[in-house]
């Protein structure tokens, strides 16, 4: 019999049942909520008269709906106060714990996970929120879920699942200097298209990512799911160990070594098969950005943007309309292009690694002055450690500033929207047309390209300043 | 809470011929702020819909009078993007009970399914006939059989079978939901605990 893969090892293991023909009963570890996605689903075991089966396993905090300045006033939105204070009645009524928006634990979700040691190897992990893949990183099972499989989680820990198929891409050989995790995972989505990992559970491996930071690898599995992917995950090793020990809720002393023990086992079997296998060269990625209305729609920055001719007949239409709506000739250059907005933030790119490398690029340099640019840190402690390190002094020396954490402009539900018809270059996940506001154009990338094109106020690449 | 009973359907369609179609322009993120599931179906392809003025795009085929019915049929890649149950909620409140795509993403399928709301996956080339047929008269019909797994345009009688999780169809079928099946065997669930410490 074939060997078994990561994804395999940690889902079986999570199996409570399988339903003749249909899905698995998958028992979930951990099971993290914000106020957007989980509404509704109290209401509903609420109208059922039943309560949380296990809330010592959920964790909530408000990420999406929350402004990113004067977070200590009431949420002037009544619609967005609204909705942040039904969070923090539904988790008071259920004994849930929740990190409101003056705790020091707050942000967004899938950076506290992490950060605060909830999320450790092994775990099987859900929440109503597509970018739930990031804990991956943890070479553990997360995934997004919509808000009745919330419901369902709240009432039974568990949910039903079809099992996906599984996929490894492997990126092997070293990363240049100027190339990021965000590039790499780019460079896959653009190979892979954005509807290419779904039905898949994509297990990154190879040298390159080996060699990443847990926040490097945190922002591959992030954006597992704009390939289609429900998710992603990294086998854990020193690099994760050391990462997660010493946190909060990590296990402490012997339990830490004891667990220790059983994650140095989490990795797939030499012989395991895989349903498709991808192979990439680190030495051909260099910095990315998108052009077009869906992250599969990137290329280097030092390219052009492809001719109508060179996509596939079926998809001409869709992507004239996409360059239409970025105002994009189809052939130009990418490089150049004048830039309105920076957004440095979200889930994939609002760590402290993230903020780092900003400041570390722009020390010394001035923010060009036509260019807004928003840098958001993902969390409480990212903007105290920020502001320990120097981070947000440096920063404000070069013209920029720090906003509060929260998912801010990479959804663009609270005020942090951009303009209609302007170009911004963001460190976050979608392109989607109007996702950073009606109107609004986005180019992702990495944090050192986005903060190339705050500095020069045109698309630029990173190592071109010198 | 259990769902509608899915019965079989006989409708014109709403052609929305474009790939990738993701959830943010179902239903943009600003129209997420409400705390329960009804009246998302007045934002539905919000930005798609309407002029910033609040007027209607007359060129999107939601608000062209010549299409209408319960079947919405979009391009590849369908329901991309954010897990966002209320794309799913969206469609169904404006009044859509199945979406035709050759191509769903995965979340958005799971919630379209747990809300009473048929995806269903065709071939590459039958996509086309159905846009084609939409195209020749708006006013032809579809059936939809679950029981049969059936997709039928009835002016040229071409059909295709259509795969569904057994489960999921039953569920469909009777109007039954995933959280009564989980709330069932909350004893095995709470045995499968105990057998891992």
């Amino acid at each position: 019999m074939a060997g078994k893969t990561l994804f395999d090892k940690i889902w079986d293991a999570h199996v409570v049942d399988e339903i003749k023909g249909g899905p698995s009963v998958l028992y979930i570890d951990k099971h993290l909520i914000h106020e957007v996605t989980s509404p509704q689903a109290f209401a509903g075991i609420d109208s059922r008269g039943i309560s949380v089966f296990r809330p010592g396993q959920t964790v909530a905090t408000p990420d999406h709906n929350v402004p990113t300045v004067d977070q200590h006033l009431p949420i002037k939105d009544e619609l967005s106060r609204f909705q942040v204070n039904k969070l923090t009645e539904n988790c008071e009524k259920h004994g849930v714990t929740i990190y409101g928006l003056n705790h020091p634990y707050q942000g967004i979700v899938h950076v506290i996970g992490p950060e605060l040691g909830i999320t450790q190897p092994g775990m099987t992990m859900v929440c109503g929120d597509s970018h739930t893949s990031t804990h991956g990183a943890f070479g553990s099972v997360a995934f997004g879920i919509g808000t009745s499989e919330v419901e369902m989680v709240l009432a039974t820990q568990c949910i039903l699942q079809p099992k996906p198929k599984k996929m490894r891409i492997s990126v092997e050989g070293e990363l240049s200097e100027g190339v990021t995790a965000k590039d790499v995972i780019l460079y896959i989505i653009a190979k892979i298209t954005a509807s290419g990992g779904t039905g898949y559970f994509i297990e990154y491996a190879g040298s390159a990512i080996r060699n990443l930071s847990m926040e490097g690898r945190m922002t591959i599995c992030n954006m597992s799911i704009e390939s289609g992917a429900r998710g992603g995950l990294i086998a854990p090793d020193q690099t994760t160990f050391d990462y997660v020990k010493g946190r909060e809720f990590a296990p402490k002393g012997e339990a830490f070594d004891l667990a220790m023990e059983k994650w140095e086992e989490l990795k797939s079997d030499d012989d395991a098969v895989f349903d498709m296998e991808l192979v990439y060269d680190a030495a051909d990625i260099e910095p990315m950005i998108t052009y077009g209305t869906n992250p599969g729609m990137g290329a280097k920055i030092k390219d052009h943007i492809p001719a109508v001719e060179e996509m596939d007949l079926a998809a001409q239409e869709s992507y004239k309309k996409s360059l239409a709506y970025m105002g994009f000739e189809p052939g130009s250059p990418i490089e150049g292009r004048k830039v309105d907005y920076v957004f440095v933030g979200s889930c994939t790119n609002g760590r402290i690694e993230d903020l780092r490398e900003v400041v570390k690029f722009v020390k010394g340099r001035r923010k060009a002055d036509q260019v807004i640019a928003w840098i958001v840190p993902g969390s409480k402690q990212v903007e105290k450690q920020a502001n320990e390190e120097g981070i947000t002094e440096a920063l404000e020396a070069s013209g920029f500033k720090l906003r509060q954490p929260g998912c801010s402009a990479c959804l663009a539900m609270n005020d942090d929207k951009i303009p209609e018809g302007k170009l911004a270059v963001a460190t976050s996940n979608r392109n989607f047309e109007g996702r950073q506001g009606p109107g609004s154009r986005t180019m992702l990338a990495s944090p050192l390209a986005a903060a190339a094109a705050a500095l020069t106020g045109r698309v630029t690449d990173p190592r071109n300043i010198k | 809470m259990s769902v509608d009973k899915f019965q079989t359907i006989e409708s014109t369609a709403v052609p929305i011929s474009i790939e990738n179609v993701d959830t943010d322009q179902i239903i943009p993120a600003r129209f997420l702020k409400a705390t329960t599931r009804e009246g998302f179906g007045e934002n539905l392809f919000r930005d798609w819909r309407y002029e910033k003025s609040g007027e209607l795009k007359s060129d999107f085929p939601l608000n062209n009078p010549k299409y209408s019915g319960t079947i919405l049929v979009g391009g590849k890649n369908f329901g991309s993007g954010s897990s966002r149950e209320h794309a799913a909620w969206a469609i169904h409140d404006y009044g859509f009970k199945v979406v035709v795509s050759n191509f769903f993403a995965d979340i958005f399928k799971n919630n379209a399914l747990n809300n009473g709301l048929l995806p269903v996956q065709v071939s590459d080339g039958f996509l086309v006939s159905i846009f084609n047929a939409i195209e020749a008269d708006a006013g032809t019909l579809i059936n939809v059989d679950l029981q049969k797994q059936e997709i039928r345009l009835l002016a040229t009688g071409e059909s295709e079978n259509f795969q569904i999780n057994p489960y999921k169809k039953e569920c469909l079928l009777k109007g039954y939901d995933d959280i009564d099946y989980l709330l069932n065997i909350k004893k095995k669930i709470a045995q499968f605990e105990q057998s891992r410490t």
